[in-house]
């Protein structure tokens, strides 16, 4: 078993009054793949946002390398080495393809990624790199989100609904990138509401059910009628 | 007909140095600033109080001056505009409304309300003929090779400068950018930094040029508000435009008769806000 990365650890995160996460344990391992499943309004972009300091939490509950991280600015976070692929893409729309990139570079950390390893990985941006950010398809837009987050050389990828609005092919290559962005120990959070996409990817998962973890366990022993109960709750 | 034409360029590149500041600090964060004509007042009674007490070149005030402009244009967004903004733009309306007032009865409580002029050295009166007729001054074609420079300037910085990236981070997505690693509120202390420096120059030529009273700030708000509208926001080209409209709808005006020119200008404003509400020049791309 590798060593433990980061981990959450009684987790409660609020919108306002309305409290979304009740007490939400997780572990990440060195260069492992987590799935996060669950359906709309379980919590899991709450975690997300939580975890990069979009949204203010206890500073116990989140540790990275044994380091209480909760509630720090996100700037601080991205520097510690955990970057968000966020829900939605929300590439700058001002920005050039290359430019959305090379704000990610803002908080750099020394490793593999930079624009020409971006542009190994997905081939088509090379090509569209003086194009506005804005003209490209879903999937390459989808590329430039996840190329964003990956050149500040993160050690911790969160990838929030990286599938959302994209078509089944698409869906697939961008998948299919992920062994290669964890070939030298990357560790990943994957959020996911496909549960066959997140079963496959993901060497644990862990089923949310509003604002808990209704489920766990490793990816291919978990069973359909486990996870369904637990997405559904039926 | 070619002399109103001249003047109302010159003019437009004067309204231009006013929009510039007030331009960027929206395009970044959002923000209007009420009491931006007052800061440019402000500026001017700056230069002219010490100009009163050393005697010096107001070419040398101006260098004097900007960097502390951006000095404190930089602590008025960190210490105070910046806890202002959020979702709801009142509260930051409010403040600088307030700080309007507070600056106008400063001044006339210090400057008494009668007009003063900076002192150009002679510049002001300074002009060659281009026709048999007709001279163009010398200071107003300084001011607007100054505002042509400062528009492509910032246009320059926003489109290839890891500043005017992060401008136009914060601007586009907030969040995102802090994700990034960026700090928000210092990005729009920049911005509040640049545009007051802006603000400064605008002041100074504007006192060198004619002449500041304590109670001018609200109308000169007023016409650089008219010039970023009728240019469009999101753009400095616009902007710029924008002014030379402006000045060249106050030029014509006068033409006709001398008290028709800012109601014209009004007219031109109120015209292009029902029939293009986005402006003459609205971003298209990038």
């Amino acid at each position: 078993m590798s060593s433990q990365l980061m981990s959450v650890a009684g987790l409660e995160a609020f919108y306002g009054d309305a409290q979304v996460l009740f007490g939400v344990d997780l572990e990440l391992h060195e260069g492992e793949v987590v799935g996060v499943l669950g359906a709309n309004g379980a919590g899991k972009s709450t975690l997300m946002k939580a975890i990069t300091g979009l949204l203010p939490v206890a500073q116990q509950s989140i540790r990275l390398r044994g380091e209480a991280i909760g509630g720090r600015a996100p700037g601080e976070i991205v520097r510690k080495g955990v970057a968000m692929v966020p829900e939605g893409r929300r590439l700058f729309p001002s920005m050039s393809v290359e430019e959305n990139l090379q704000m990610g570079a803002f908080a750099k950390r020394p490793g593999r990624w930079n624009l020409d390893e971006v542009y190994k990985l997905f081939p088509i941006l090379k090509e569209k790199r003086k194009q506005p950010s804005t003209s490209l398809s879903g999937g390459q837009q989808q590329q430039v989100a996840i190329g964003r987050a990956l050149m500040s050389n993160p050690d911790v990828l969160l990838c929030d609904e990286i599938s959302l609005g994209l078509a089944p092919i698409v869906i697939r290559e961008i998948y299919d990138s992920l062994p290669d962005i964890t070939a030298d120990g990357m560790s990943v959070v994957v959020v996911e509401q496909d549960v066959t996409l997140a079963q496959q990817c993901s060497e644990r998962l862990y089923c949310f059910q509003e604002g808990r973890v209704a489920l766990q366990g490793e990816s291919r022993q978990l069973t359909r009628d486990q996870i369904s109960h637990a997405y559904f709750g039926i | 007909m070619f002399e109103v034409i001249i003047h109302g360029v010159l003019l437009g590149g004067l309204y231009s140095l006013f929009a510039l500041g007030l331009s960027l600090m929206f395009g970044v964060m959002r923000l209007t600033n009420i009491a931006h004509g007052d800061q440019i007042v402000i500026s001017g009674f700056i230069g002219i109080a010490i100009a009163s007490v050393v005697n010096i070149n107001p070419f040398l005030l101006i260098v004097f001056l900007v960097p502390c402009a951006l000095v404190s244009g930089y602590a008025f967004q960190y210490f105070v505009l910046n806890r202002t903004l959020g979702k709801d733009p009142l509260p930051s309306l409010v403040i600088t409304f307030g700080l309007s007032i507070i600056a106008q009865n400063l001044l006339q409580e210090i400057f008494s309300a009668n007009p003063r002029s900076l002192d150009s050295g002679g510049l002001n009166t300074l002009g060659f003929g281009i026709t048999s007729d007709m001279t163009v001054g010398v200071l107003p074609l300084i001011i607007l090779a100054c505002a042509i420079a400062c528009t492509f300037g910032l246009q320059w910085m926003f489109q290839h400068t890891a500043l005017g990236r992060a401008f136009r981070a914060v601007s586009d997505e907030k969040d995102i950018a802090e994700l990034m690693g960026l700090n928000s509120s210092k990005v729009y202390s920049m911005a509040t930094a640049l545009a007051f420096a802006l603000v400064a120059l605008a002041g100074l030529f504007q006192s060198m040029r004619t002449t500041v009273a304590p109670t001018d700030g609200p109308s000169l708000l007023l016409f650089a508000f008219e010039s970023v509208i009728i240019g469009g926001m999101g753009s400095f080209w616009g902007t710029f435009l924008g002014a030379m409209t402006l000045g060249l709808a106050q030029q014509i005006g006068f033409y006709f008769d001398p008290g028709w020119g800012i109601w014209f200008g009004h007219l031109v404003f109120i015209a292009i806000l029902a029939f293009k509400p986005n402006g003459l020049f609205p971003k298209t791309v990038g």
